[in-house]
């Protein structure tokens, strides 16, 4: 084949499995940051003028939804002990049901009353829905509702739970799946097979339990999966697990760090930035600040800014190059949710109590520009894709679009 | 122990030798989907047997519920997948679907429980109705999940019959629905509604089949949980008369406990003051009126081991993370006679307030979560009535006595039976 036809049928195929740019895969969507830069435009308000649909959900869960083309994602548990698992898929444009999958937990699903087993936001590579549970079932299906294959984790490794619940999000990276299952006794990550959930890799973590979520550092078009723990980061090659790079000194179990471009923000002593080094090369520390401690939610990296939201609600901007404070604002919490931003100078985060709120970033300091009560408890983070917002609470799953 | 948890993995994955399947076109599907195994083994083929069984119509609906009898829970999982996917098809279709063949599934009790649940379900999309009308059969049924529903329908009426003053059916109604419940959930409800609104007394250890009666002995050592690990010597020999060394040189000696908790909480701190990085045992011994299967409940905060007839069953060593009735099941096979019962409970160093309890709960049932009772089963203890403080009680007045108080410690003392 001449080489140029090989170029185009390659960008072709590249075009054809590359997900589009509105999607968004997985929690806090790109690279697990909760910034989507390709995301122009997100609703200007939040109010029943923006509300496109509201449609009930069979169980309780607090994963977000997840958006891959005219498809939105969410997995929920039902029953009195949440062994019924369920993972929905709902049409973008009118909410209308358009395939469900139930399954059976084939591991322990205790958890403290406030979480639950539906707890992880599902994953996405563009082609298939990786859905993890607490209970450790993993089940991968296609976008038609084709079952793909199924992990019970908990029988492999029957140590590996925890019984307040585990709540780490998958990720993909590359051509694996990556999750964390770090507890207080059989403690690990692994590396699944996208196409038959075989483990890839699967390593020993710190005995501890650990709720936060891997993300991923983008270095010279590299993917690292970077997984934080009681001891700190580890980063490494998605596709063996080989270990590119450690950031000790611990680190947060709760909230998940952010990446942005070869930087990481990670929730260590209070916050610290990371900048990793050229292959081999020891991470550099960009800056500490031991009083900007986050609270449940996960840092937000907008440009030249990183939100922080801490267990009083408040929200502090600082700079992202040195970690000085800008300017911080009271928002109404409290939050077990992170925020989540597209451009345009929007921030969007829901509290527990249900109410959803925009804060306006492009002044001097932030401002609450649109507020809405849903009337329900809200512990998820919201999903941005196509101009429109995704929430769910344990019975209902909104769109808000920024069309209406 | 390593032995011991690779046959309980083996045992849950593996389906029971599959059973032979009629020679139809799906049955090489079935058989794919039968060989899932540990770590991912046999995906890739199970997806495409899966593929070619949706592919079918609802001819295949009852075959593949059938096979559900043979398979673990992973191939259980593919399986019922399958069913649904075909039978919401055919029904969006309004295809004719196998609803008699479908009832009369649900119907024989012989049946895989969780299958029989599904089918109930299928049923009732085509025939609510009818599938309403069953419910009122299913007090007794085996399968728990369907028995649920029995069970809250009757709790209903009963609540009905309590508002409208008519407390003799109420009462006849709610004993009805404590004896069928096996959820605790619903346990709990009938209970509160018996002891607070109709004054009955109630057993609900016995109900359980909670485990009262016991032997104990404490402290050994649990510094920097190592304790965990550590082979004390009653891992090695049950001697209930013997006296040991334990943690800081203290000799220790077995005692007999009786818990009269409702949910059969053995509780350490209660006759060793609360402890700090300490380890325990509890021993106790259960006679069965016949070699059976059965399942050994446990709820524990604690880091826990567990032997059964000398044989190490499973260990967890997490701390302070929660405790609930039947957090796990561990299944046995219990000997005609006597058979024995070894827990360790280690304490470990945290200091907050929700970090005090070290105690445990065990219960023995079937896999349905009704009680085994032993055939000597003692009466359940009674509560210790709630001590009256004196009007002018001094600052530093002894405790109120514990509701669980260990009798003296007799040695040696004659096994606890249950």
């Amino acid at each position: 084949m001449h080489l140029s036809r090989l170029a185009l049928a390659s960008a072709l195929i590249l075009a054809a499995i590359t997900p589009a740019q509105a999607d968004w895969l997985n929690f806090r969507g790109p690279q697990g940051s909760g910034f989507d830069p390709s995301a122009a435009t997100t609703p200007s308000e939040l109010s029943e003028k923006t509300l496109a649909w509201k449609v009930p959900l069979p169980g309780r869960g607090l994963g977000s939804a997840i958006v891959v083309g005219d498809k939105v994602f969410v997995t929920a548990a039902s029953g009195p002990e949440q062994q019924q698992l369920h993972v929905l898929c709902f049409s973008v444009k009118d909410g209308s049901p358009l395939w469900e999958r139930r399954f059976w937990a084939t591991g322990r699903t205790m958890s403290h009353t406030k979480t639950n087993n539906a707890a992880p936001t599902p994953a996405s590579d563009g082609e298939r829905i990786y859905a993890l549970y607490s209970s450790n079932d993993l089940i991968c299906l296609d976008l038609e509702g084709n079952l793909v294959w199924m992990r019970a984790l908990t029988l492999d490794y029957p140590n590996a739970s925890n019984s307040l619940g585990l709540a780490s999000s998958p990720i993909v990276a590359g051509d694996t799946l990556v999750a964390q299952i770090e507890n207080d006794s059989e403690s690990f990550a692994a590396g699944f097979d996208l196409l038959t959930g075989v483990n890839k890799w699967k390593l020993d973590r710190p005995k501890s339990a650990n709720w936060t979520s891997p993300t991923v550092v983008k270095k010279d078009g590299e993917s690292i999966v970077a997984l934080q723990g009681s001891d700190g980061i580890l980063g490494l090659l998605p596709s063996t697990g080989s270990s590119v790079f450690k950031i000790a000194g611990g680190a947060s179990t709760i909230p998940s760090s952010a990446a942005s471009g070869d930087q990481i923000f990670i929730p260590s002593n209070g916050m610290t930035a990371m900048r990793i080094g050229a292959s081999g090369a020891e991470p550099e520390k960009v800056w500490n600040e031991s009083n900007e401690r986050p609270g449940t939610a996960s840092p937000l990296i907008i440009g030249e800014k990183v939100y922080l939201i801490n267990n009083a609600g408040v929200l502090t901007a600082v700079e992202r190059s040195t970690g000085k404070r800008v300017w911080r604002t009271r928002i109404e919490g409290p939050f077990s949710g992170s925020p989540v931003a597209g451009a345009g100078d929007r921030l969007f985060i829901f509290g527990e109590t249900g109410i959803g709120q925009i804060v306006d970033l492009s002044g001097a300091e932030g401002k609450i520009v649109s507020k809405i009560e849903l009337g329900e408890t809200i512990l998820s983070t919201p999903a941005l894709s196509d101009g429109a917002l995704y929430i769910r609470s344990d019975g209902h799953l909104w769109k808000f679009s920024a069309g209406l | 122990m390593k032995a011991t948890l690779a046959l309980l993995t083996a045992s849950l994955f593996l389906s029971l030798s599959p059973a032979p399947l009629c020679a139809a076109e799906w049955s090489g599907a079935l058989e794919q989907i039968l060989k899932v195994g540990p770590e991912g083994a046999g995906n890739a083929e199970a997806a495409k047997a899966w593929g070619e069984l949706t592919s079918h119509g609802s001819e295949v609906i009852l075959p593949v519920l059938e096979a559900m009898e043979t398979a673990g829970p992973i191939a259980r999982n593919w399986m019922r997948s399958a069913v649904e996917t075909v039978f919401e098809r055919e029904l969006a279709a309004k295809a004719p679907l196998p609803a008699d063949q479908i009832k009369a599934f649900v119907l024989d009790r012989k049946n895989e429980p969780n299958a029989r649940r599904l089918a109930f379900d299928l049923f009732g999309k085509v025939s609510p109705a009818e599938a309403g009308a069953l419910i009122p059969g299913m007090i007794d049924d085996p399968s728990a999940p369907l028995r649920r529903d029995a069970i809250a329908l009757l709790i209903t009426e009963g609540k009905a019959q309590l508002d409208a003053g008519e407390k003799e059916k109420s009462l006849a109604t709610l004993n009805r629905a404590l004896d069928g419940a096996r959820d605790i959930d619903q346990i709990d409800a009938v209970a509160k509604l018996l002891r607070e609104k109709l004054e009955q007394k109630l057993d609900l250890p016995k109900h359980f089949g909670f485990l009262m009666h016991w032997h104990v002995i404490a402290p050994f050592d649990n510094t920097d949980r190592k304790g965990f690990d550590t082979v004390f010597p009653p891992e090695t020999e049950i001697n209930l008369s013997s006296t040991y060394e334990g943690k800081e040189g203290k000799k220790l000696t077995w005692q007999e406990y009786a818990t009269s908790d409702d949910y059969g909480k053995v509780d350490f701190n209660t006759p060793f003051s609360p402890l700090k990085q300490v380890t325990g045992y509890a021993y106790t011994e259960f006679t069965s009126g016949e070699a059976r299967d059965a399942e050994i409940r446990l709820g524990c905060k604690n880091a826990w081991k567990v032997w059964f007839n000398g044989e190490l069953l499973f260990g967890r060593d997490e701390y302070h993370r929660g405790q609930r009735i039947d957090q796990y099941s561990l299944p046995v096979k219990l000997k005609e006679g006597k058979n024995t019962i070894l827990v360790k409970a280690c304490q470990n160093e945290q200091e907050q307030d929700w970090t005090v309890q070290w105690e445990f709960q065990m219960r023995l049932c079937d896999s349905t979560g009704t009680a085994i009772l032993a055939t000597d089963r003692k009466p359940t203890p009674e509560k210790a009535a709630p001590a009256r403080r004196p009007a002018a009680a001094p600052a530093a007045a002894p405790a109120a006595a514990p509701a669980a108080a260990p009798a003296a410690a007799p040695a040696p003392a004659p096994a606890p039976a249950q």
